[in-house]
């Protein structure tokens, strides 16, 4: 397309703006935690690597990440199993209230957040009486990591069709073999995609977990909102943020080189 | 327009029941209210080339897919060498299938794929890789085993398909369209391929088409369908000179009726006749000229009402003064364009041989 130079010219600003307004602060974030002034004076004076190794000490964020990450994992195996039997089940199947089903397992996602929460709270606590802490965190994410694993699975499973699994038992292929040698193998860069955003989802989440989490459970953004108004704990506060960023960008990253990838040219 | 093929004995081939590959009865399916297959009852012999012929939507990839298994007949059974196999899976079938759009697998080599038959079943690893680079070679693809489908081209994919069937000698191979993706050229040279290959591995093929000309020049027998059913089964001479019902007659070739009151005027008898338009021959009609007409033949005048000159031949589209058309193709061994373009509008007399007229029911 010809675009004149002034045309050009604003597009790319409108560009760098827009970008801008998202990544700067999380660069001035990163670039904060090595900022040897503890009060983030601009310029930084010096660089440290001392707010790192503080955030590395304290058992307060180091306990956080593991519970983070046992909430992210729990909820990514979770929603691959039901993401993908779901997915299976409603492209592969015809059954009255498909589209309805359909929808209620990807309506979570855009559901708010605090909604949820309340909901699997009152449930959790009140109807089923189980007591809140990792498990339900885990439930809680689960209700909307599922939906990245369906969209993914379903969507591979559109594009692909049945035409290799027919060819598969054609050429005398159980259906067990079928699963294992044609439909997996097709299926596995979706499902890691899924996955790997589902767990970005639940490692960075804190509204939903913070109604279904108890007292004792702390991930690592709950730390964040409890230590960020403590000024001594800014700077390592910083530190955690920073690390964030770099564990949800990620995966994400990975990701969508994954699902956008055909998985014939691999 | 065709090749040359010989008139044929039209005695039906009767086949001792051993040595059917294939035999259908009463075959039928619907989807819902639509009636996919309407009966369909079909002998297909051992070490044939058989063509299923029809127009869209006729039935005959959902007749392939029931003797492939992927779809469960609504009544009927299916016979493989003798065997009721109605109500087996695809995997328990020995036939294997050349889909339309080929079906390779997307994440496996070429070689890979043309192991997988092999590799399911539990063949030796040694013997299937000797046994897959053999059938790559039969189809000519030999140096292209480490390469991904998607980086080869309409007929390689198409070859690749073949040699993953083949592979596995089944008793029957089904090919669905299997040319129907390549351009014109490469389609008439894997006609040929495909044809040599056949013979050479002697295996019953069952070849879907909707290309009247595909299936003559390729098939040993040709059944044509239309709207579910089977019109006709014969030699391809005998499809094309005895067509059995108007269907076939217009579907294959075309179709040049003389019927009704035409039918009773010219050849002095009831009912619908045809006569292939190589069969005319056109000769101007002056009254005062001899008569060129001998007793072994019938004759008919009319006008030219359109004139396709179509490099070796030329076609003569001329109406009959006592009703109804016909179409005549004449070579064009001594005139050119200028001599035939000039016609359009003369009486002309068309002129063919008795023999040559059939009777032809009504479907
Ligand atoms: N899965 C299906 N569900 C509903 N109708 C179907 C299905 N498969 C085929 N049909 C219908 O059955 C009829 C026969 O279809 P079929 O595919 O066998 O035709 P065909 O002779 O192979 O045509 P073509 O030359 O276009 O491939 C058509 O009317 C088609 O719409
Ligand atoms: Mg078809």
């Amino acid at each position: 397309m010809n675009l004149s130079r002034t045309a050009r010219a604003s597009l790319w600003t409108a560009l760098v703006l827009g970008l801008g307004v998202i990544y700067v602060p999380l660069g001035v974030v990163v670039l904060n935690s090595f900022n040897s002034d503890r009060t983030f004076g601009w310029p930084p004076p010096g660089f440290t690597l001392q707010w790192w190794g503080a955030a590395w000490r304290s058992t307060g964020v180091r306990d956080a990440l593991w519970t983070s990450v046992q909430a992210g994992l729990g909820a990514t195996v979770i929603a691959l199993l039901l993401g993908t039997m779901a997915a299976f089940a409603v492209q592969r199947y015809r059954f009255f209230g498909r589209d309805t089903v359909s929808l209620l397992i990807v309506l979570p996602i855009a559901l708010p957040g605090i909604v949820t929460g309340i909901a699997l709270s009152n449930t959790f606590h009140s109807v089923l009486g189980v007591p809140l802490g990792l498990f339900t965190v885990i439930v809680g994410h689960a209700t909307f990591c599922v939906v990245t694993v369906y969209n993914n699975v379903l969507a591979r499973l559109r594009r692909m069709g049945l035409n290799l699994e027919e060819a598969s038992a054609d050429l005398g292929a159980d259906t067990f073999t079928t699963f294992r040698l044609v439909t997996f193998p097709m299926m596995r860069s979706a499902l890691l995609a899924g996955g790997l955003l589902a767990f970005a989802l639940s490692f960075d989440e804190i509204i939903v977990t913070t109604f279904t989490a108890g007292a004792g459970v702390r991930t690592l953004p709950i730390w964040i909102f409890e230590n960020l108004f403590r000024p001594n704990q800014a700077p390592v506060v910083n530190v955690v943020a920073a690390a964030l960023i770099v564990v949800s960008v990620v995966p994400i990253y990975l990701a969508q080189r994954l699902s956008g990838g055909d998985p014939q040219t691999r | 327009m065709f090749p040359f093929m010989p008139q044929q004995a039209v005695t039906p081939v009767t086949i001792p029941a051993s040595e059917h590959a294939v035999r259908l009865r009463g075959l039928r399916k619907s989807f819902g209210s639509v009636v996919a297959v309407a009966g369909v009852d079909l002998d297909v012999a051992d070490g044939e080339f058989f063509a299923m012929l029809g127009p869209s939507g006729s039935g005959k990839t959902t007749v392939l897919r029931m003797i492939a298994g992927f779809e469960s007949p609504t009544g009927g059974t299916v016979e493989l060498g003798g065997r009721d196999v109605t109500r087996l899976a695809p995997f328990e079938r020995d036939v294997n299938t050349v889909f339309q759009d080929y079906a390779l697998f997307p994440h496996m080599s070429v070689l890979e794929n043309v192991e997988y038959g092999l590799r399911v079943k539990r063949v030796p690893k040694t013997e299937r890789r000797t046994r897959a680079l053999e059938a790559l070679k039969s189809v000519r693809l030999d140096g292209f085993e480490k390469r991904r489908p998607a980086q080869l081209s309409g007929g390689q994919r198409q070859r690749v398909a073949l040699a993953r069937a083949l592979v596995n000698r089944p008793r029957v191979l089904l090919l669905d369209e299997p040319l129907g993706a390549l351009d014109l050229k490469l389609r008439e040279e894997m006609q040929v391929e495909l044809k040599a290959i056949q013979r050479e591995v002697g295996i019953t093929f069952l070849f879907v088409t909707h290309d009247q000309e595909e299936a003559l020049t390729m098939s040993d027998r040709v059944a044509v369908f239309n709207e579910g059913g089977i019109e006709q089964v014969g030699t391809p001479a005998e499809i094309y000179e005895r067509p059995a019902t108007a269907f076939v007659a217009g579907f294959v070739g075309t179709s040049n009726l003389i019927t009704g009151a035409a039918a009773r005027s010219v050849l002095g008898r009831d009912g619908t006749f045809s006569v292939r338009p190589e069969k005319l021959r056109v000769v101007p009609a002056d009254p005062g000229a001899p008569d060129p007409v001998s007793s072994d033949e019938h004759s008919a005048e009319g006008t030219v009402s359109e004139v396709v000159y179509a490099g070796p031949a030329t076609r003569f589209v001329v109406d009959l003064d006592v009703g109804g058309r016909l179409i005549a193709l004449q070579q064009n061994l001594e005139v050119s364009s200028m001599d035939v373009m000039g016609l359009r509008g003369r009486r002309v007399r068309l002129v063919w041989q008795r023999r040559h007229e059939f009777a032809i029911g009504s479907s």
